[in-house]
């Protein structure tokens, strides 16, 4: 079972979720946590596992051969990112904003533009107790994460079987990365906050989620702040609310020294539990 | 010489667009012949990606000397305009496009 935690607004919970929710499963499940918020990871600071094996991230870019360039204009001209120019006699190749769909290089009439390997970023897995974790990280001054969250995706299908419950901690955000992060799974789990702003943004990824047929659900983190606006619309839009994660100054203080709660704060753990249940369900359900 | 300005109107009254990538319009002056030429650069805001090396690319193509805008252009439109040799002329970005080129005759604009 796949499964992505998800939100529009940033900063309304999805790694603590996906960590206590990942750790606590793993006491009885094999369960793999996959970090895609590739342009900042944070899982790991919550599950300090022993690292197994690194894994450099390629994205592959054309390359410009001067000798037999014709200087015919096609690759600029097929090119929807502005990533290739011809700026008079030459051409120039702009690695981050190219997408790697290869139409310059494949539609090239001479084969000036032959597609080579660049490094993007890093894939790492670790063992943390019973939990497998593979964190995905874009390197520094790369714009295109969604290239680097299809291979870590594609990564994980290739070392995780189906047996594997796989949770996605997802960019935040309705853009790309978090399309390619949430196309392949089973169930997506949005996270938000019971105000104005938190409301606004979910109504925006739940247009997305509809928009990719997903299967979706709400959790309501810091719930008692804010107003009941995010429960009437679930309501109206027949949207499950999964969980209630309360306020509580003491989750606060365990979250800013990177401890994990479902095992600490009983009232966060009964939410994890009953988190889960209502997942298998709406899974389960046709 | 030829100078170009990033503009949001086609007159020299017009204010500076302070912006390279998606400015509006450039306005070209050659000052020799006096002459001036506009380019309406609107469509760029249909990009959502390289909106500086593609505006950086059409300005080559108005063959300016010395560019003056307002903040100064991205990494990207950066290195295209290197590589064409266009001198870049930084801070004009709340003058009008009269204001801007007296600012340059002037030497008050920063040079990057």
């Amino acid at each position: 079972m796949k499964i992505a935690i998800a939100s529009g607004k940033g900063g309304t919970g999805k790694t603590t979720l996906s960590t206590n929710l990942s750790v606590f499963l793993s006491e009885t499940e094999k369960v793999v946590l996959v970090d895609l918020d590739v342009e900042e990871p944070n899982s790991g600071l919550f599950i300090q596992g022993k690292l197994l094996s690194e894994h450099i991230q390629y994205k592959e870019i054309p390359e410009w051969v001067q000798e037999a360039c014709t200087l015919c204009g096609e690759c600029q001209d097929v090119c929807n990112f502005n990533a290739v120019i011809q700026l008079g006699d030459s051409i120039m190749v702009f690695p981050e904003l190219c997408h790697s769909c290869h139409a310059c290089s494949g539609l090239c009439p001479v084969g000036a533009l032959p597609m080579k390997p660049k490094e993007i970023g890093l894939i790492r897995k670790y063992k943390y107790n019973n939990l497998d974790f593979v964190e995905s990280r874009l390197n520094i001054g790369e714009e295109q994460s969604t290239q680097l969250i299809a291979n870590t995706n594609h990564f994980t299908d290739e070392n995780y079987n189906n047996d594997y419950i796989k949770l996605f901690d997802s960019p935040p955000g309705t853009s790309c990365p978090v399309i390619e992060a949430t196309k392949g799974v089973d169930y997506v789990v949005l996270i938000t906050e019971p105000t104005p702003f938190g409301l606004h943004d979910l109504k925006l990824a739940v247009d997305t989620m509809r928009d990719l047929n997903k299967k979706f659900g709400v959790v309501i983190n810091r719930y008692g702040i804010g107003n009941d606006d995010v429960i009437g619309y679930c309501e109206e839009e027949n949207i499950s609310i999964l969980a209630r994660i309360p306020n509580r100054r003491d989750i606060a203080e365990l979250y800013s020294r990177g401890e994990l709660l479902y095992d600490k704060v009983p009232e966060f753990g009964s939410e994890i539990i009953s988190l889960w249940n209502n997942i298998r369900k709406e899974v389960e359900a046709e | 010489m030829r100078i170009a300005f990033t503009t949001k109107g086609d007159k020299w009254e017009s204010m500076m667009d302070p912006r390279f990538g998606r400015t509006e319009y450039f306005l070209v002056y050659d000052d020799k012949s006096k002459e001036v030429t506009v380019y309406d650069n609107t469509d760029v805001q249909g990009e959502a990606h390289g909106a500086g090396p593609r505006t950086a690319t059409e300005l080559f193509k108005l063959n300016p000397d010395i560019l003056i805008t307002g903040n100064g252009p991205g990494g990207n439109a950066g290195t295209v305009l290197e590589k064409a040799g266009i001198e870049v002329y930084i801070g004009a970005g709340q003058m009008t496009v009269k204001e801007a080129l007296e600012a340059f005759l002037n030497n008050k604009l920063e040079k990057i």
